[in-house]
């Protein structure tokens, strides 16, 4: 079992904040196809297709026949720790911080033997299942865990640094009035967040869930409206040297694409909500949990965007929120890069058509706001940078994957139809 | 020189000393522009009215080291605002009906106050009657030809939700009765019409006949609103001298603006 993490003391005011470092962040274009598969927390490795030979480490040609045609497959975790050592000082000003650190070598049921981090309930010679995982600098590592479950094993210190766990430490949701907030603060809750905060703009007109939001345990709601630059930089100098985890589920959706709208008015709203919001408080809030990033057991952990799937490719029939989306996206990779010094992890969640009143007339399936908030959880829960959240957005990003065009033109025949 | 334009001259000396001595004292009608400031809203599928926003273009940094200044945005319709004819459909197609062409001498002028403060602080829904404006003019005599008529309600002293008052079936705030409107248009021909609370009419306005009388009447006669203002219970009933001119946006249909009353200071209510 693990010894469980405690709530962390208050800070020693008089201690200097633990600068962020970062491990190793080097690795080969082909090592990258490991990262893309632990942003969704998939176990993926090479597999040649003319020989079948599963590769490991990742490379440009087959280790067996040479072959250069190396696709990425999801395959068997299971595995033997077969050695295992502790690391006890490193060079590596990470590791140096953080040891004794445990390492070892996995033996794949599926062939090759992989170098791993492992995990405080593995003993050598036992059956693990190998985890890939993004670590502070944002590559991905594998992590050797038991098989089955242990007590407390999400609080393996090796563990916890790969993961965002909400465990003890402090959230924003930035949207009370979101259609999602109520079954945010309640995941969040039973996930042990120590605080939730919420933002709620306009308290001078009512929404439905004001009352329950309240009532929900750890919830603390205060004043942010993210189109208003001066309402979030004070919410920042009130909270964010204590948000640890911020979740930005604000967003503003009206049906409709470019022509059967008679003027920029709601897109501009769309923008202000969903770009121009992301990226102030980015502004205000990114700096502070970029430097609080190795800040103890509660350090900043985790900036979580809840976004359209048509932010991939356009809906027509919801062309200008998805337009909105899509520019979100790309300023989430922009962010994901500016955090990466703080090792703060940039998580997207993707949904299709949500159950709300603006998607009302859409036909099922649509995503309720539960299902997103589990979604949002787990993926913290399993440090993942991409989440794609009910059938219709894992659908989407498979036929995007496979190709984009022939995606479009999909789109493009679809509307109409539905709305 | 006429004597008149002597006489005119010498009035605006004497008007010029008496502010400055403080014999006649300037209220500010204006609130200020917030973000947060409260701002009428519409069933959502609606466009609605954007809310006063400001982004900093520098404050005395690399951005522009020696000054500071912000632009901002906002709805003709946020905040302390005004409204011209052509705001409303009854006022389409009236000559000189935008703020921009509206004669410059409609923004001064004489306005009459009507206090409607006790009944609204018993009825949200309270509402001006012609019985209330014949029982004023008994006591204060006949609101005269071209001036403002402001009710007073003390609305403005409510804050957050209690302002909107938003419930299930929409706005309650007090406001005019279409018979109301109809007196005062078309048998005083009053210049306009100014409230405290987030616009002219009534919350529940939409369901007299016609809905919106005091826009309807107002802005089809091509006369003048003023709304979401404060202090109206610093004015008199009658003998303060208004101030209020809109923002010259081209064809605007209204805009943000201070309202400021000339008060003679023993005639200053409160």
């Amino acid at each position: 079992m693990t010894t469980p993490v405690v709530p962390p003391p208050k800070k020693d005011p008089q201690k200097r904040t633990r600068v962020p470092t970062r491990p190793s962040h080097f690795r080969s274009r082909a090592a990258l196809g490991l990262a893309a598969a632990a942003a969704e927390g998939r176990f993926m490795l090479q597999r040649c297709s003319e020989c079948g030979t599963l590769q490991y480490p990742p490379r440009d040609a087959c280790a067996s026949c040479l072959s250069a045609d190396l696709p990425w497959m999801d395959v068997s975790p299971k595995g033997k720790l077969i050695a295992g050592t502790v690391v006890r000082t490193s060079t590596n000003v990470y590791f140096r911080e953080r040891t004794p650190w445990r390492v070892g070598t996995v033996q794949l049921e599926e062939g090759p033997s992989i170098i791993c981090h492992v995990h405080g309930d593995v003993q050598t010679g036992e059956d693990v299942v190998l985890i890939n995982r993004l670590d502070k600098s944002g590559q991905a590592v594998f992590l050797a865990i038991p098989q089955g479950r242990t007590a407390n094993m999400e609080d393996d210190p090796q563990m916890r640094e790969l993961t965002c766990d909400p465990k003890f430490r402090r959230v924003l949701i930035t949207d009370a009035r979101a259609p999602n907030a109520l079954a945010l603060a309640k995941a969040f809750a039973q996930a042990q967040a120590s605080i939730i905060f919420i933002g709620e703009s306009e308290s001078w007109r009512s929404y439905p869930a004001h009352e329950e939001l309240r009532a929900v345990p750890k919830v603390e709601i205060l004043p942010l409206d993210v189109t208003d630059t001066g309402s979030v930089l004070e919410l920042c100098g009130e909270i964010g040297g204590k948000t640890d985890i911020l979740v930005n589920n604000a967003r503003y959706v009206r049906p409709g694409g470019i022509m059967n709208r008679g003027d920029v008015i709601f897109a501009k709203d769309e923008m202000e909500v969903n770009f121009f919001g992301l990226m102030r408080l980015a502004q205000i809030f990114g700096p502070a949990m970029r430097g609080r990033g190795a800040d103890g057991q509660n350090s900043a952990t985790a900036w979580v965007n809840v976004l359209s799937v048509y932010a991939w490719s356009n809906m027509p029939d919801y062309g200008s929120f998805s337009a909105s989306n899509a520019a979100a996206l790309s300023l989430s990779q922009c962010l994901r890069a500016e955090l990466s010094a703080g090792g703060v992890r940039v998580m997207n969640v993707f949904s299709g058509p949500t159950e709300d009143e603006w998607h009302q007339p859409l036909p099922p399936p649509k995503v309720a706001p539960e299902a997103i908030a589990r979604s949002v959880i787990s993926g913290l829960k399993d440090g993942l940078e991409e989440v794609f959240v009910g059938d219709v957005a894992k659908d989407l990003i498979e036929r995007w994957r496979a190709g984009p065009k022939i995606l479009e033109r999909e789109m493009i025949e679809n509307a109409g139809q539905d709305a | 020189m006429t004597t008149a334009v002597l006489n005119a001259s010498s009035m605006l000396t004497e008007f010029a000393a008496a502010i400055a001595t403080g014999e006649i004292e300037v209220v500010d009608l204006t609130h200020t522009l917030d973000p947060d400031f409260p701002v009428i809203i519409l069933p959502p599928e609606f466009g609605q009215c954007a809310r006063f926003r400001m982004e900093e273009i520098s404050a005395y940094d690399h951005r522009g080291p020696g000054w500071k200044w912000y632009n901002f945005t906002c709805c003709e319709h946020t905040g302390t605002h005004f409204d011209a004819p052509i705001h409303w459909v009854s006022g389409r197609d009236l000559p000189n009906n935008a703020v921009d062409t509206i004669p410059p001498e409609h923004f001064v002028g004489p306005v009459c106050v009507i206090d409607c403060s006790e009944g609204s602080k018993t009825d949200d829904d309270f509402e001006l009657t012609p019985d209330i404006i014949l029982a004023w003019e008994r006591q204060h005599g006949q609101i005269p030809e071209d001036s403002w008529v402001f009710m007073r309600t003390d609305w403005s002293k409510r804050s957050g939700a209690e302002y909107l008052n938003m419930r299930k079936d929409g706005q309650h705030s007090p406001g005019p009765t279409p018979e109301a409107m109809r007196l005062l248009v078309d048998d005083r021909n009053i210049r306009g019409f100014g409230t405290e609370t987030v616009g002219t009419d009534a919350g529940q306005a939409m369901h007299y006949s016609p809905p919106m009388p005091a826009h309807y009447y107002l802005h089809g006669a091509g006369r003048y609103g003023l709304q979401c203002m404060r202090n109206l219970d610093l004015l008199p009933p009658t003998g303060a001298i208004l101030f209020s001119a809109p923002l010259k946006i081209k064809q605007g249909t209204g805009s943000p603006l201070r309202v400021l009353a000339l008060v003679p200071k023993e005639a200053a209510n409160g």
